[in-house]
C-alpha cells in the first residue's frame, strides 16, 4: 500500500517536471520566434539598405536596434479603419487567422536533441508527434485563408485580386512542395520530423552529423527552396501584394496592427519555413563531429550547441530571404503559373521516381 | 532607315538551356547584391549632422538687404510683390519721417513686408524684380520646417538682414 503511494508520488514529481521542462521548452520557442520575427523587420531594412549601399535605420537605438519597437508602438498608436461596406468580423478575423496558422507551426519542430535534466531525459521539441511534417503542412495551408479572408471581406477589388492570387498562388505551389518532401519521406521512412532529423545525426564519409538530405536530394531541395518562396509569398512571388498593379493587395484595407499583424506573420512564416527547410534538407540540429563534441563535453552540451546551430541555420534561411528579395525582380502572374505547373510539377514528380529508382538499386 | 550607328539589332533568340533554368543568372545576381552588402562606402549622407555641399546659385531663404551704412535698402515700390508668381509677397509702405535718415535708405520705406513661406515657389523673380537690389535668396540658408499655420508667415523680423556690428 504504502510503496504504490510512494509510487504515486514519483509518478507526479516526474510528470511535474516534464511539464516544467515542456512548458518552458514551448515559453523559449514561442519566445524564439517571436523575437526573430520582431527582429527580422530590423534586419530586412539593414539587409536592404547594405545591399543597396545605403546605411538603414540608425536613429532608433544603437544602430537602429529599436526601429521595431518604434515601427510596433507607431502601429498600435494608429486609426483602427474598418471600410463601411467591409464585413467586420471576417475583417478582424483574417489578420488574426494568419498569425495564428504562423505561430501554431513552431510546435513541432524539433529544436535540439536528447538532454538530461533532473534524471529525465526530454527532446527540445514543444510536441513530438508521429505525423510532424503533416502537421506543418496542414497548418501552413491554412495560413493561407487568412489572407484569403481579410483581402475578401474588406470589399475591395484590389484586395480581392490580391487574394485570388494568394490563394491560387499556394494552392500550385503547394502541390510541388509536398512531391519535394516526398522524396525525403522515401529515403527517411516516416513522416515524424525527429526521424528524419535522426537519420541525417548518422555520419557520411566518416564524420558525424553531416547524412544531411541535401547531399541526398540536391533537386528536391531547389524545388523545395522555391516553393517555400511562393509559400511566404516572398519576391519573386509576392504578387498577392504586389503594390505596382493591386496598391497593396489583400491588405489594401488594413490598417494599425492589424496590418502590423499581416506583415508580422510574415516574417513569422519565414523563419518557421527557414526551419523547416533545415530540419528537412540541412540536417536540423545535426552538425558536423556532432559525436566528437558530445563524447568530449557530454550529451547536454552537445544538444544545446546543436539547438544554437540550429537558431543560426533558421537565420541564415531567413537572411537568404531577404537576400533574394532585394536581388531579383518580381514575376509576372503567367510566368509564375507557368513555372509552378509546366516546371516545378513534373520535375518534382521526375525527382521521385527518380528516387523511387535509386532506392530500389541500393537497398 | 538608319540615322546612327548606335542603334543596335532586336534578336529574338531561343534561350538557351542555362538560361531558361534560371538558376545561374540567379547566382550572378546575388553575388553582385553580395559584394554590395560587404561594400564600405556608402552614399547615405546623415542630414543634420552633415550637409550637402550647395550650389553657389542655390535660391534659399529670402533676406532683406542693408546698404553700406546700414540702412535698408527696401523702398517698398512692390515690384517683387508683382513680379511674384505665387503672389507670396505683401508689403505696407510708410513715409520716413525726420531723425530715421539713418534707418531707410529713401524717403519710403516697408513698414511691414510679409513672404509667405507655403506659398512660396523659390523662383527668385523677386531679386530680378528688384530696382533697389533689396532682397535676395540666401544661397546657403534654407527656409526651415514649421509645424504650425502661424509660423508661415516670415515678416520683417526674420527677413531683415542683422545690423553688422564694427
Amino acid at each position: 500500500m504504502w510503496c504504490i503511494f510512494a509510487k504515486t508520488i514519483c509518478d507526479l514529481d516526474y510528470c511535474m517536471i516534464l511539464l516544467l521542462i515542456k512548458a518552458v521548452i514551448i515559453l523559449v520557442v514561442f519566445g524564439i520566434t517571436l523575437g526573430v520575427a520582431t527582429y527580422s523587420t530590423w534586419a530586412e531594412r539593414k539587409v536592404s539598405a547594405y545591399m543597396q549601399d545605403r546605411i538603414g535605420p540608425m536613429r532608433a537605438g544603437w544602430a537602429g536596434l529599436l526601429q521595431p519597437l518604434a515601427d510596433a508602438g507607431k502601429m498600435f498608436f494608429k486609426e483602427e479603419f474598418i471600410p463601411a461596406s467591409a464585413n467586420k468580423w471576417l475583417f478582424i478575423a483574417g489578420p488574426c487567422l494568419a498569425m495564428l496558422a504562423a505561430c501554431m507551426t513552431s510546435a513541432v519542430i524539433p529544436f535540439g536533441g536528447e538532454m538530461e535534466l533532473f534524471g529525465e531525459k526530454f527532446l527540445i521539441q514543444a510536441v513530438d508527434i508521429n505525423i510532424g511534417i503533416l502537421y506543418v503542412f496542414a497548418v501552413v495551408a491554412l495560413g493561407v485563408y487568412g489572407v484569403m479572408i481579410g483581402g475578401w471581406a474588406s470589399n475591395n477589388k484590389f484586395s480581392l485580386l490580391g487574394a485570388i492570387r494568394a490563394a491560387s498562388q499556394n494552392i500550385s505551389y503547394e502541390l510541388a512542395m509536398g512531391l519535394s518532401i516526398i522524396a525525403v519521406i522515401m529515403l527517411t521512412g516516416s513522416l515524424s520530423l525527429n526521424v528524419i532529423v535522426d537519420r541525417q545525426v548518422q555520419p557520411l564519409f566518416g564524420i558525424g552529423g553531416m547524412n544531411w538530405n541535401v547531399f541526398y536530394q540536391p533537386l528536391g531541395f531547389i524545388i523545395f527552396l522555391t516553393c517555400a518562396f511562393a509559400e511566404c509569398n516572398r519576391t519573386p512571388f509576392d504578387l498577392p501584394e504586389c503594390e505596382t498593379e493591386l496598391i497593396g493587395g489583400y491588405h489594401t484595407e488594413y490598417s494599425s496592427m492589424k496590418l502590423g499583424f499581416y506583415l508580422f506573420a510574415e516574417y513569422i512564416n519565414m523563419f518557421i519555413s527557414s526551419l523547416v527547410m533545415a530540419t528537412l534538407y540541412f540536417g536540423g540540429y545535426a552538425y558536423p563531429f556532432m559525436d566528437v563534441v558530445a563524447g568530449a563535453l557530454g550529451q547536454n552540451i552537445a544538444a544545446l550547441l546543436g539547438f544554437g546551430l540550429f537558431i543560426g541555420k533558421g537565420l541564415f534561411g531567413v537572411f537568404f530571404f531577404m537576400w533574394v528579395r532585394w536581388t531579383l525582380p518580381r514575376f509576372r502572374y503567367d510566368q509564375l503559373m507557368n513555372l509552378g505547373w509546366k516546371s516545378l510539377f513534373p520535375l518534382a514528380i521526375a525527382n521521385v521516381v527518380l528516387t523511387g529508382i535509386l532506392i530500389l538499386l541500393f537497398q | 532607315m538608319q540615322l546612327s550607328n548606335r542603334s543596335k539589332k532586336v534578336s529574338n533568340k531561343k534561350m538557351t538551356f542555362a538560361e531558361k533554368i534560371y538558376l545561374p543568372a540567379i547566382a550572378g545576381g546575388l553575388s553582385i547584391t553580395l559584394k554590395h552588402f560587404f561594400r564600405k562606402n556608402t552614399a547615405t549622407i546623415k542630414y543634420p549632422e552633415q550637409q550637402r555641399p550647395m550650389s553657389q546659385v542655390f535660391r534659399g531663404l529670402h533676406i532683406l538687404k542693408r546698404d553700406e551704412e546700414g540702412r535698408e535698402r527696401c523702398t517698398a515700390c512692390g515690384l517683387c510683390a508683382l513680379a511674384c508668381p505665387a503672389e507670396a509677397i505683401t508689403m505696407v509702405a510708410e513715409e520716413r519721417k525726420k531723425g530715421e535718415e539713418h534707418l531707410y535708405r529713401e524717403e519710403k520705406y516697408a513698414s511691414t513686408y510679409e513672404v509667405n513661406m507655403l506659398r512660396c515657389i523659390f523662383c527668385g523673380l523677386c531679386e530680378e524684380a528688384c530696382p533697389k537690389e533689396a532682397i535676395f535668396l540666401q544661397n546657403n540658408v534654407m527656409a526651415p520646417a514649421f509645424f504650425e499655420r502661424d509660423q508661415v508667415i516670415y515678416g520683417k523680423d526674420k527677413l531683415v538682414e542683422p545690423v553688422k556690428k564694427v
